[in-house]
């Protein structure tokens, strides 16, 4: 369980920060299993604390993934519209906002909250209403977003996915509100456990997006981590002695036993190795600083590469690598060799050329295949290895689905330019392939 | 040869969970031969307070790392430990900075 300060906003009269904060809260309780009861109650209590900290607030129910549009997973180059030009406007109706909240809003009254890991706060030059309608998810969404959670076969899997629906959905909110950065309370020890954890379950190349300050990954905003640099230790101290408001609700692992998934364990590795060499937190934390978001081509001119999925990280995964195990695991290029049977019922290449006919009649196994592996191919290495743990793709929110498909076929023509290859270096058995060539 | 002592024990950051979710007890501790310190204490909350995976809070002799103990407000580590040797009216804080329980 995650406690994050919010720090004195208002309170800092010496540098005062200049931006308009909004909460988001995420109520996870469906994946958690929590009865409606307890939802609602530490929904309750999350409200009262959220309304005497006086930011705009938004609450959202995880089952609201499954309303999110595919372009959630799409990244974009340029800022949110209505930044510059709106801050005197953003300044004018905030401080309308303060008057109308009465004194209590203002900087007076300790602007500490504290939450569970799903807290985390938006900063925004636009700041929205005091409330946003809460709409209860409806019985079918809590119900699909159980069956998703219940078909996923381990704790691990069922953490990372829940993690990557979480970013989906906070950054959902932060894009329709215009919000142009998300602040994350991870602390320093919770940062050296992601890290250790990021590198058991393969995720190494994207250590330094994962842990580091600012991630940029998804264009437009930006996700920060101000309290990166105080232990947990630091923080429990700070909100008793301070008295600050805090609500606890049950996360995925609460009371699981040490060995229940890798995120559990090295924690607790982690906790233990600092109680006998206090300086593990540490150094495990100024090793992440030392990390380098290096580009991959080193070209920033250049087209972006495909992205992860689910991640939204630059693929690290080389497809036409046969050598190793990643190649081996994609069988999807390097099987094709199929022959290619009756003419296609839906004219999956657009372009009607007869050159591409014939690699169309060669690559069709692809849309023929299950959709399984045409995600999977979008997926970096550590998204790949959870998704082993996922027995079916059909319980997960659609706009992941769409958005698979829709960038299978705009990657297309290079299916079937590896496909035309395949058909050269493999017997030239197959007719349909040369006399579909011109 | 210690006498009883009355002590307020309290649980926060989801230990509560493994108290039947009662955050704060007020405890008297019935007066046995040794003085009460931390160690007797922790022995003493397993027998009686515990309600369930005793594993989560104690670990061997102290407590599972990832739980802070503060006594009086201040940091167990400043006042000796396990070794502290409890007053009356003391308040004994536990925290559970962990991830799950």
């Amino acid at each position: 369980m995650v406690w994050q300060v919010l720090e004195g906003l208002s309170r800092e009269s010496a540098k005062r920060l200049r931006f308009v904060p909004g909460i988001v809260c995420i109520d996870e309780g469906a994946a958690c299993g929590l009865s409606p009861e307890a939802r609602a109650k530490a929904l309750a209590e999350m409200k009262l604390i959220l309304q005497t900290v006086g930011f705009p607030w938004h609450v959202v129910a995880l089952e609201e993934v499954f309303d999110l549009p595919p372009s959630v997973l799409r990244c974009f180059a340029q800022e949110p519209v209505g930044t510059e030009g709106a801050y005197k406007a953003a300044v004018d109706s905030f401080l309308q906002q303060q008057h109308v909240l009465g004194a209590e809003g203002a900087g007076d009254s300790p602007s500490l909250a504290q939450g569970e890991e799903q807290l985390s706060w938006p900063c925004t030059q636009d700041p929205q209403n005091p409330q946003s309608p809460d709409r209860p998810p409806t019985a079918a969404q809590t119900e699909a977003l159980s069956r998703l959670f219940d078909s996923v076969k381990t704790l691990t899997a069922k953490e990372e996915l829940l993690q990557a629906l979480r970013t989906h959905l906070i950054l959902h909110v932060a894009r329709t509100h215009g919000y142009s950065k998300v602040m994350t309370g991870d602390s320093c020890t919770r940062l050296a456990i992601k890290l250790m954890t990021s590198l058991a379950l393969g995720r190494g190349a994207f250590l330094a997006w994962d842990t580091g300050f600012s991630d940029e990954r998804h264009g437009d905003v930006v996700v920060v981590r101000p309290m990166r640099e105080h232990t947990l230790k630091e923080v429990a101290f700070y909100n008793h002695l301070f008295a600050v408001p805090s609500v606890f609700t049950p996360a995925l692992d609460t009371k699981a036993p040490e060995k229940a998934s890798i995120h559990r364990l090295m924690e607790a590795f982690m906790l233990r190795l600092q109680d006998q060499f206090p300086s593990t937190v540490s150094t495990v934390y100024r090793t992440s600083e030392k990390l380098v978001k290096a580009p991959r081509d080193g070209c920033a001119a250049g087209p972006p590469g495909p992205r992860c999925l689910l991640c939204m990280c630059a693929l690290d995964i080389d497809t036409a690598d046969s050598a190793t195990a990643f190649g081996a695991q994609t069988p999807l290029h390097l099987s094709q060799t199929q022959p290619p049977t009756p003419p296609p019922t839906a004219p999956c290449c657009s372009a009607g050329m007869g050159r591409v006919q014939g690699c169309c009649g060669g690559a069709r196994p692809c849309e023929r295949e299950d959709p399984r592996a045409r995600v999977i191919e979008q997926l970096c290495y550590g998204c790949r290895v959870n998704m082993k743990d996922l027995p079916s793709l059909d319980p997960l929110p659609p706009y992941i689905l769409a958005e698979a498909r829709l960038r299978s076929q705009s990657c297309f023509p290079r299916a079937c330019i590896e496909q035309q290859i395949q058909e050269y270096l493999v017997e030239d058995s197959d007719d349909e392939a040369q006399t579909g060539e011109s | 040869m210690a006498a009883p002592l009355s002590v307020e024990v309290e649980f926060g950051g989801g230990a509560e969970l493994l108290f039947d979710g009662v955050k704060k007890h007020q405890v008297t501790l019935p007066g046995q031969e040794e003085p009460w310190d931390i160690r007797n204490l922790l022995v003493w909350i397993k027998k009686n307070l515990l309600k369930e995976r005793p594993e989560l809070f104690i670990q061997g002799d102290s407590v599972r790392p990832g739980i802070l103990v503060l006594i009086n407000d201040a940091d167990w580590e400043l006042l000796g430990e396990l070794d502290y040797q409890l007053q009356d009216q003391d308040s004994i804080l536990f925290i559970s900075t962990l991830h799950g329980g």
